[in-house]
């Protein structure tokens, strides 16, 4: 396997897997908050995010293109065609499903739970936090999902990755080059580590706790 | 002698639902008390409050003389426990469960690992430790649902019917342990349950709950012993008896509950009246007894019930009377469904409802 190969394999992961932990920063918590609370348009709320999580790639890739580009209103941060602009893009891609599992998996779990925690000393965020240690299995879930969605994906890395390739990038412009055994290469690599992330997940669901 | 924690004038809503409706409570320091309703009468929504997981919607609480606000809830929050009715538990080992409060309260794992085993012991399940908590049996997860509070060792202790729907096995090991640990720690403990036996064997003090007011308050025997029309409407009282009443000479009265059935009461009332004898007071025998009691009846055994430790009889003698007796009385006088027995009570175990 050439160097080149590898480059773009670490790269993906590097992207995606960063975008998965950027985009938690702020899913985890409004997942957490949409399950835990009550409030006045909850269900529209919940609604938003679950129409969210068919967004065509290509569109939201374009709508960020538009944003950063030089003329753009963010043209100033210079982040066109960086690995940074791909994780920002990947992160508010796959916002909308890690929120919309968190809150499912949050709402599944029995509410006095939550009560539970208080009365055993626990603060609000303590016992916030007790809610989702709970709902890991869902959680655990909204990553691989998040991750897959990411890696997988190729409108965000297109329009605002430029010539930095990921795997999904890389099949694409192989297939322009007529590389039938390059492409097969990347492809059978990008399915392995899918298929890895998500055995991996399983294995470790099964000894928990 | 100062309440440790008194609820003011306190009403709770649920949207147009009033769960709490002005109630007003002081809890000694020390003490075990009950909070004793029907289900839906908002006993769970006053513990909640005692708590502090809950706010009221009006009124004030003051928890050893402190008023309780929004500065100081979370604080307080740590000087109080609860076990919950529906056996709440975290997906994780028993000594993860048990752990958790300790851990919050930055116990040493030494000190948590010696407390850990302490408070398995004392609700009889030595060695659970490594056991999911979800995998155990009702009993056994509300056993460690009690121990998850116990070991914290808070200064209030509250229960929400403990016992509900366990076996009697379960029941009597929960009852024993918070006896114990009430009177070894001197926790004030609240308990809110429907089961009057309950409420009267473990508690000194009572209050009645019924549609979100407390319409009783005093001591056990005062509420169960003499039970008025709000328990009566509520609690499954046994020996209930409805008839025509009239004075005698002698200044006790005789009640015609028909069958052929006459009480005599110790009270001088006339009329309709309904009364009530409580199954313990009934003294049973094979043989007719003499004594002072007033009232003799002859009748058969038409059901046994074995209670664990008593054994209830439901005896034919023209009106059917419930009568609570030890295994070892029973066993003693061999006794079986047809067996021919005497009933025997004073006139003032007889109250009137």
């Amino acid at each position: 396997m050439n160097s080149e190969i590898i480059e773009i394999t670490l790269r993906s992961i590097y992207v995606s897997g960063t975008a998965t932990l950027l985009s938690a920063t702020w899913s985890l918590p409004l997942g957490l908050a949409i399950g835990l609370r009550d409030f006045y348009g909850k269900r529209f709320v919940k609604g938003v995010f679950n129409a969210f999580l068919g967004m065509p790639t290509v569109v939201l890739g374009l709508i960020l293109f538009l944003l950063i580009r030089h003329a753009g209103p963010f043209g100033f941060l210079n982040l066109l065609f960086t690995p940074l602009a791909i994780i920002v893009g990947q992160a508010i891609l796959i916002t909308p499903i890690m929120v919309s599992f968190t809150t499912s998996a949050v709402e599944s779990i029995d509410p006095e739970v939550r009560d539970l925690a208080k009365t055993l000393g626990a603060t609000e965020i303590q016992a916030s936090l007790a809610v989702l240690k709970e709902a890991a299995g869902g959680t655990l879930l909204a990553f691989i999902a998040s991750f897959n969605r990411a890696i997988t994906e190729m409108g965000v890395a297109y329009m605002v990755g430029g010539e930095i390739l990921v795997l999904t990038t890389a099949i694409a412009l192989q297939r322009d080059m007529a590389n039938i055994e390059l492409l097969l290469t990347l492809a059978t690599i990008l399915l392995s580590i899918v298929f890895a992330i998500n055995l991996t997940i399983n294995l470790i669901q099964k000894r928990r706790p | 002698m100062r309440p440790f924690i008194e609820l003011k004038d306190i009403t709770k809503n649920h949207g147009d639902i009033t769960a709490l409706d002005h109630v007003s409570l002081k809890v000694r320091q020390e003490e075990i008390f009950t909070i004793a309703g029907p289900n839906g009468s908002g006993k769970t929504t006053l513990l909640r409050i005692m708590a502090f997981i809950d706010t009221p919607t009006s009124g004030e609480v003051h928890f050893n003389g402190v008023k309780v606000n929004d500065e100081n809830r979370g604080q307080i929050r740590t000087k109080c426990t609860m076990v919950f009715q529906k056996t709440a538990l975290f997906n994780t080992t028993v000594y993860k469960n048990i752990a958790y409060g300790l851990k919050l309260r930055g116990f040493s794992k030494k000190e948590i690992d010696e407390r850990v085993k302490d408070v398995l012991g004392l609700v009889k399940l030595d060695g659970y430790e490594k056991r999911l908590a979800k995998k155990l049996s009702g009993g056994e997860q509300q056993r460690v649902s009690l121990a998850r509070a116990l070991v914290l060792d808070t200064e209030l202790l509250l229960l929400d019917e403990p016992t509900a729907n366990l076996d009697p096995k379960t029941v009597s090991i929960i009852e024993e342990t918070v006896s114990r640990v009430n009177r070894e720690r001197k926790n004030t403990v609240v308990m809110a349950t429907h089961n009057l036996f309950q409420a009267e064997t473990i508690t000194k003090r009572a209050a009645l709950l019924l549609g979100g007011k407390i319409v009783e308050i005093g001591t056990s025997q005062e509420i169960f012993r003499t039970p008025s029309k709000h328990l009566a409407s509520f609690a499954r009282l046994e020996n209930v008896f409805s008839g025509t009443s009239r004075i005698l000479e002698e200044g006790t009265s005789l009640i015609d509950v028909d069958d052929g059935v006459e009480i005599e009461a110790a009270l001088r009332k006339s009329g309709k009246v309904s009364v009530f004898v409580r199954p313990e007071d009934i003294i049973l025998s094979r043989k007719p007894i003499s004594s002072s009691a007033r009232n003799v009846f002859k009748g058969r055994i038409v059901e046994i019930s074995d209670l664990e430790s008593v054994v209830r009889l439901r005896v034919d003698a023209g009106k059917q009377f419930v009568v609570q007796i030890t295994k070892r009385s029973f066993n003693e006088m061999q006794l079986n469904v047809r067996s021919e027995v005497f009933l025997t009570f004073k006139a003032s175990s007889v109250h009137v409802i």
